[in-house]
């Protein structure tokens, strides 16, 4: 499903070139659990942000089934993480003004998707990811669980390919992280492709595939202990 | 059905086809809602944010109302005046030149004559009405109520060169006016004032220590261009108030203005040009020399006082105008905040599919929507000031049919110049920076 080769990604600090990717190839197929791991700097956050289509390799191609995302225009880019890509972020990043419900559905007003069935979609996924009676509650009503709940039913609002998770369970406490982590098992056993950046040792041996950076190139890449 | 089966069973083909781009953009009405969503969140920073647009939008709308209400109101008290009239008058400016300002001394400001009037009245042919005027200002009784006003000698052509009508009595005739007899037309202002609700005609007054007999009383006829009452005004024969009440001051043939009236608007001008052809041979003016007196017709008037009000409701605007600035450079100076505290917002936004298109337009219909609302409060406001000025002030206001498009328009053009760098500034944000803020 996901093809990268020869990727690099150089960024002009002053002066000097960093290559943050330096030489990067990678398949990764459909269905998959992948966690990168690697410490930091070494290139994973800059990859998760290629992968997301939040930014453009430098050189280097980047085919998403068949796709040549490396090649796309920001609205491109933007159709693409709409319709193809689901966020998890440490920090949730949910809108606080809005409700969890309405948070959720974020992702399908930009789709276009209409008033009631947006309403309907968004209800589904909340109950999916067991907060079906917190629906009005705002962020700061919520738990970090919770919040991190939603932000979940958001990245699946519009039906993603790929769940791309950066350090999803970072802020969470060990007993919440892990529900987390199998609400995520869950998903991708219902077959969603899984990719999670972390630090977390835990979180990186719940994934079959473990990828490890390091100076911006991949240095490992092996099945990790299956969840 | 699981949840991603669920998902995709929903995808129509057409949406499995995956086109790299969809032309079907999110409705607009999602775009004022998250404008919307926004500034009802801060409700009190809105206001005070709409408040300069207010204040700036209130006070156009004030202003050209007051300038076009002056205008609309002199127009038509020039227009009640008479347009085909020619007045003339004493000039005072004889100064400078050879011995002008010696030549001049006391009085020497008045200078129109009976025999001028007389020429006049005989030399120019397309006058209708030649009426000369004597003018003071005088206590006036009446069974021990008391007027302070104006007393105007003058002679029944007086009443055609005006147009003026009566609401009961009579005028007095030629004859009457001839004799100086006192008798003695009275504006509606000292009718009231003198008698009341009681019927003036035969009554008598007391003008100074000369009594009058009242044989007429005039029809109302408002303000005039100058802000003058014009109902406030008693009329007598003109040799009568000329000996009796100003006669200290003046020789026994002088008269103060000469009103002329001509037979049709299109004779205004040759009219103009006869008098003062008269007038300078009357007072032997020498070709080159300057006139002694002043000649005007209304249509002049009303041309350079409209002129001058059209500038004057300009500038009003104007300054009312700077205001409007100032609350646009209110709004963006909030715009501004708004896109730094909400940078991880449109970082998020933009993860989740929003296009910097998307971004903009949110941005740009919020700074609108703030200043649009502010300008349609602004409206009201102004037509209630308006309203409020032409009541209790003495000033007419009219509020022309177009301040309100204006208003509004001006308003959505002050949301859309000021919003647009703040909505450029959040739609080029880099999302990878913009979720990484703290």
């Amino acid at each position: 499903m996901i093809a990268f080769k020869d990727l690099h990604k150089i960024y002009i600090m002053g002066e000097e070139r960093v290559a943050a990717l330096d030489g990067v190839s990678l398949e990764i197929a459909a269905g998959e659990h992948v966690a990168v791991v690697g410490p930091s700097g070494s290139g994973k956050s800059s990859l998760m942000n290629i992968l997301g289509g939040l930014d453009r390799p430098t050189t280097g191609t980047y085919r998403f089934d068949g796709e040549d995302v490396g090649g796309f225009d920001d609205d491109e880019l933007a159709e693409f993480r709409r319709r193809r890509i689901g966020f998890v972020f440490q920090s949730f990043q949910l809108l606080p003004r809005l409700s969890a419900l309405q948070n959720v559905e974020l992702p399908m007003v930009y789709a276009g998707v209409s008033r009631g069935e947006r309403r309907e979609r968004a209800a589904a996924m909340l109950d999916r990811v067991g907060l079906g009676t917190r629906k009005g509650h705002k962020p700061t009503q919520l738990s970090g669980g919770q919040q991190q709940r939603v932000a979940i039913a958001r990245a699946l609002a519009n039906g993603p390919d790929l769940l791309l998770a950066d350090e999803p369970t970072g802020a969470l406490d060990t007993h919440t992280g892990e529900e987390v982590l199998a609400l995520f098992g869950e998903l991708n056993a219902e077959g969603l492709t899984l990719v999670v950046v972390t630090h977390d040792p835990d979180v990186a041996a719940q994934a079959r595939r473990r990828v490890t950076f390091r100076d911006g190139k991949i240095v490992q890449d092996d099945a990790g202990v299956a969840a | 059905m699981n949840l991603i089966q669920l998902q995709r069973a929903e995808a129509s083909p057409a949406a499995r086809r995956r086109p790299r781009r969809d032309r079907a953009a999110m409705p607009w009405i999602e775009l004022v809602r998250f404008a919307a969503g926004a500034i009802v969140a801060h409700p009190m920073r809105s206001v005070l944010t709409s408040l300069g647009v207010v204040i700036g939008v209130a006070a156009v709308v004030m202003m050209t109302s007051i300038g076009v209400g002056a205008q609309k109101q002199i127009t038509s008290r020039i227009a009640s005046l008479g347009s085909n009239l020619v007045i003339v008058q004493p000039s005072a400016a004889r100064l400078g030149g050879g011995g002008g300002f010696l030549s001049q001394g006391a009085g020497s400001g008045i200078s129109l004559r009976d025999g001028d009037v007389e020429a006049i009245r005989n030399r120019v042919e397309d006058a209708v009405a030649v009426a000369p005027l004597v003018r003071s200002q005088a206590q006036v009784v009446a069974e021990g109520a008391n007027w302070n006003t104006r007393v105007e000698g003058v002679t029944p052509d007086y009443m055609v060169a005006r147009d003026l009508g009566l609401a009961s009595g009579r005028m007095f005739d030629d004859r009457e006016a001839r004799q100086g007899r006192k008798v003695a037309i009275i504006g509606q202002t000292v009718a009231a004032n003198l008698f009341g609700s009681s019927d003036p005609v035969g009554q008598r007054i007391r003008v100074r220590t000369v009594p009058f007999e009242v044989i007429g009383v005039l029809e109302a006829k408002g303000q005039s261009s100058f802000g003058q009452d014009q109902d406030d005004v008693v009329m007598a024969p003109l040799q009568a108030v000329r000996s009796r009440l100003v006669g200290r001051r003046l020789r026994g043939d002088t008269v103060m203005s000469i009103y002329v009236k001509a037979a049709s608007d299109d004779l205004v001008d040759q009219v103009q040009e006869d008098v003062t052809n008269v007038m300078r041979e009357q007072h032997k003016i020498q070709p080159g020399d300057d006139d002694d007196f002043s000649i005007q017709n209304m249509a002049s008037v009303l041309q350079a006082s409209q002129a001058a009000l059209a500038t004057f409701t300009i500038l009003l605007a104007a300054v009312a105008g700077v205001s409007l600035v100032v609350g646009g450079v209110g709004i963006m100076n909030i715009m501004l905040v708004a896109v730094t505290e909400r940078t991880r917002e449109i970082g998020l936004r933009m993860a989740v599919g929003a296009k910097r298109h998307d971004i903009l337009i949110q941005f740009a219909l919020e700074s609108v929507a703030l200043s649009l609302v502010g300008g349609l409060i602004g409206l009201i406001i102004g037509v209630l000031g308006a309203f409020v000025i032409a009541k209790v002030g003495a000033w007419p206001a009219a509020i022309p049919a177009w301040s309100g498009p204006l208003a509004l328009g001006f308003s959505t053009l002050v949301g859309l110049v000021f919003g647009a760098y703040p909505s450029w500034r959040a739609a080029r944000l880099d999302p990878i920076e913009a979720l990484r803020r703290e």
